[in-house]
């Protein structure tokens, strides 16, 4: 797969602040790409680099290609942006909305209308088209933020804390409209989210700290690289549990030992066939990983 | 062409849709025609029946007319100022929500924003003007009716000059705002300060040597003697036919800053269109350059 988006040395302060300090990475074409930080990590001075809303104090930028200094209009018909707070025009329908919106693509008359129908069978909005944008709900207003992103077809989507506060049903529908997009139209997703499950599901996480990378990988290698793994055993005696020496969690009906990984649970079951006979193993979680990589639980965007 | 009339057609629908920034723009013209209809008719009227000459007199319908005239030759002057500045803060309401980002997202060159906003400000203020002119000129016919065609036409073309020159000033200045705090200061500011140094509120006649003099360097001065001048001149010539010597009249304009004076010479009708004219090329060209150095 080719990289659609290189990253070299990238630097922004904002006075004293190093907001973004010799940022390097590859976003490869199609790929689920998750972005992770707390608050004044620096994800959004990077996306609004990306997105030519800020200047750069240094490095380079190639989206699909070109680079952002020379060729940014080029490079924004090929971006969506999915803002983290609805930046829509409240008081105008949902209609008005995406179709002053299409405009400034150039995406008029029977296009428009063509591409509204696309959008609102995919997103399922037609039977709001005419409701002014302040008057739907939060996922009903989420459903037209994407569908604006992407109006023009983008090659690159990016979303900025999208299921933020969203109900199951829209955060569902949202996922699975991006997993289609990616499959039928090989769309790359940049991701920045709060949710670590979301980033569980990306073909490659990178994890921000004070404006600089604190981890990079899959979310396997990420595992496999800052945390353990779990083994729960099921119908076992406490006594039989503690004289194994390891650290342990009792849980409702079960209890929950750490190790430090796959082949060390290996070696534990295989000494004590007795005691595992009711078992499972599983590995840690992207909230361990980001916990062990920053020293900070990510709730809500702000640091605990 | 078509980004920017679809953005001239964004800006100007969400004018008129968003309750707050349309009411806000029309309830200056409003209030003042309600404070001066129902308050400062009578006010201004005595006074002008004060200092008439015991021997002259008028038609009640010529006084109407004349106090009339002023009224809405004052109302008219300040609110092509105000409701474009209120018009115009769409710009920075943009900016207060985040939809300027989503703007900037798109293809769309940074000079077509920007005349997006100055056209959609331009036709929202012009509808809100030429509405209130229409209802002044209506309100006149009640009071007392001296206008010509000559006389309507020209008002309206101050009305136009007027808010052209609004709109450029409010894009200058609103140029510069971010936040909801600095859009409520701004048209506090506008809305109390500006009908008093244009003269709208109280003839410049009435001000001290010195600040006649610094007042007559503001464009905005010429633009409110203007839209009087064509709002009072069937009226004004009418008085003679009652018997007021000329030099009075020419006292009683003198009064209502109907004659403008820089440095004591008297600036002619023509030379106010040339001034106004001219500050409303001038600031465009400084809202352009804004524009051009911000993108650079």
């Amino acid at each position: 797969m080719n990289s659609i988006i290189q990253i070299d040395r990238l630097c922004k302060t904002f006075g004293e602040v190093r907001a973004v300090q010799e940022l390097s990475f590859r976003v490869k074409e199609g790929e689920l790409f998750a972005f992770l930080g707390v608050n004044g990590a620096g994800k959004s001075t990077t996306i609004n680099i990306l997105c030519g809303q800020l200047e750069k104090d240094s490095g380079t930028v190639v989206i699909d290609g070109a680079d952002i200094d020379c060729g940014m209009n080029g490079i924004k018909r090929k971006l969506g942006v999915v803002f983290q707070n609805s930046v829509l025009d409240a008081p105008l329908s949902v209609y008005d909305n995406l179709r002053s919106r299409a405009a400034l693509y150039g995406i008029t008359g029977a296009a428009f209308e063509a591409r509204l129908d696309e959008l609102a069978d995919l997103l399922d909005f037609r039977s709001f088209l005419k409701r002014p944008v302040n008057k739907l709900s939060g996922g009903q207003r989420r459903r037209i933020d994407i569908a604006r992103a992407l109006l023009h077809r983008p090659r690159i989507l990016i979303l900025d804390e999208p299921t933020t506060g969203l109900d199951p049903q829209t955060r569902r529908l949202l996922w699975t409209v991006v997993s289609d997009l990616r499959k039928q139209e090989g769309m790359t997703v940049f991701l920045t989210t709060h949710y670590m499950e979301e980033a569980a599901d990306a073909d490659y996480v990178v994890i921000l700290d004070s404006g600089k990378i604190a981890a990079e990988g899959t979310p396997l290698t990420l595992k496999n690289t800052y945390t353990g793994d779990y083994i729960t055993l099921y119908g076992v005696e406490e006594a039989a549990i503690q004289a194994l020496g390891l650290p342990c969690e009792a849980i409702r009906d079960a209890y929950r030992l750490s190790v430090p990984n796959t082949a060390k649970a290996t070696e534990l079951i295989l000494a004590h066939p007795d005691l595992f006979t009711d078992y499972e193993i599983t590995k840690g979680k992207m909230d361990d990983v980001f916990l062990t990589v920053t020293g900070k639980q990510l709730e809500g965007g702000a640091a605990k | 062409m078509t980004t920017t009339t679809a953005l001239i057609r964004r800006n100007t629908r969400l004018f008129f849709k968003d309750k707050g920034m349309f009411f806000s723009a029309m309830i200056t013209p409003a209030i003042l025609l309600l404070l001066y209809s129902t308050f400062l008719f009578r006010v201004f009227r005595e006074s002008f029946e004060q200092n008439l000459p015991d021997f002259i007199q008028l038609p009640e319908r010529l006084i109407n007319g004349l106090v009339g005239g002023q009224m809405i030759s004052s109302l008219l002057a300040v609110s092509c100022v105000t409701v474009a500045f209120c018009s115009n803060l769409l710009m920075v309401q943009d900016k207060v929500n985040g939809s300027i980002k989503d703007l900037r997202m798109t293809p769309v060159r940074a000079s077509s924003l920007s005349i997006g906003y100055y056209a959609a400000t331009l036709i929202s203020t012009l509808i809100v003007c030429l509405t209130a002119t229409a209802l002044c000129l209506l309100y006149l016919t009640t009071l007392g009716w001296y206008l010509s065609s000559a006389d309507v036409l020209l008002l309206i073309l101050d009305v136009v000059l007027l808010v052209l020159f609004g709109v450029a000033l409010s894009s200058i200045i609103n140029f510069f705002l971010s936040t909801q705090g600095q859009m409520s200061a701004v048209g506090t500011i506008i809305s109390s300060a500006y009908g008093f140094i244009c003269g709208a509120y109280m003839p410049l006649s009435n001000f001290s040597e010195g600040l006649r003099k610094v007042l007559s360097f503001l464009p905005g001065t010429y633009g409110t003697s203007l839209v009087r001048n064509h709002a009072m001149r069937g009226a004004l010539a009418e008085l003679s036919d009652y018997g007021i010597p000329g030099e009075v009249v020419e006292a009683i304009r003198d009064s209502l800053d109907c004659n403008l004076y820089f440095f004591g010479r008297q600036v002619a009708l023509p030379t106010m269109y040339v001034i106004l004219a001219g500050s409303v090329a001038v600031l465009v060209g400084v809202y352009i350059l804004q524009n051009r150095l911000k993108n650079k």
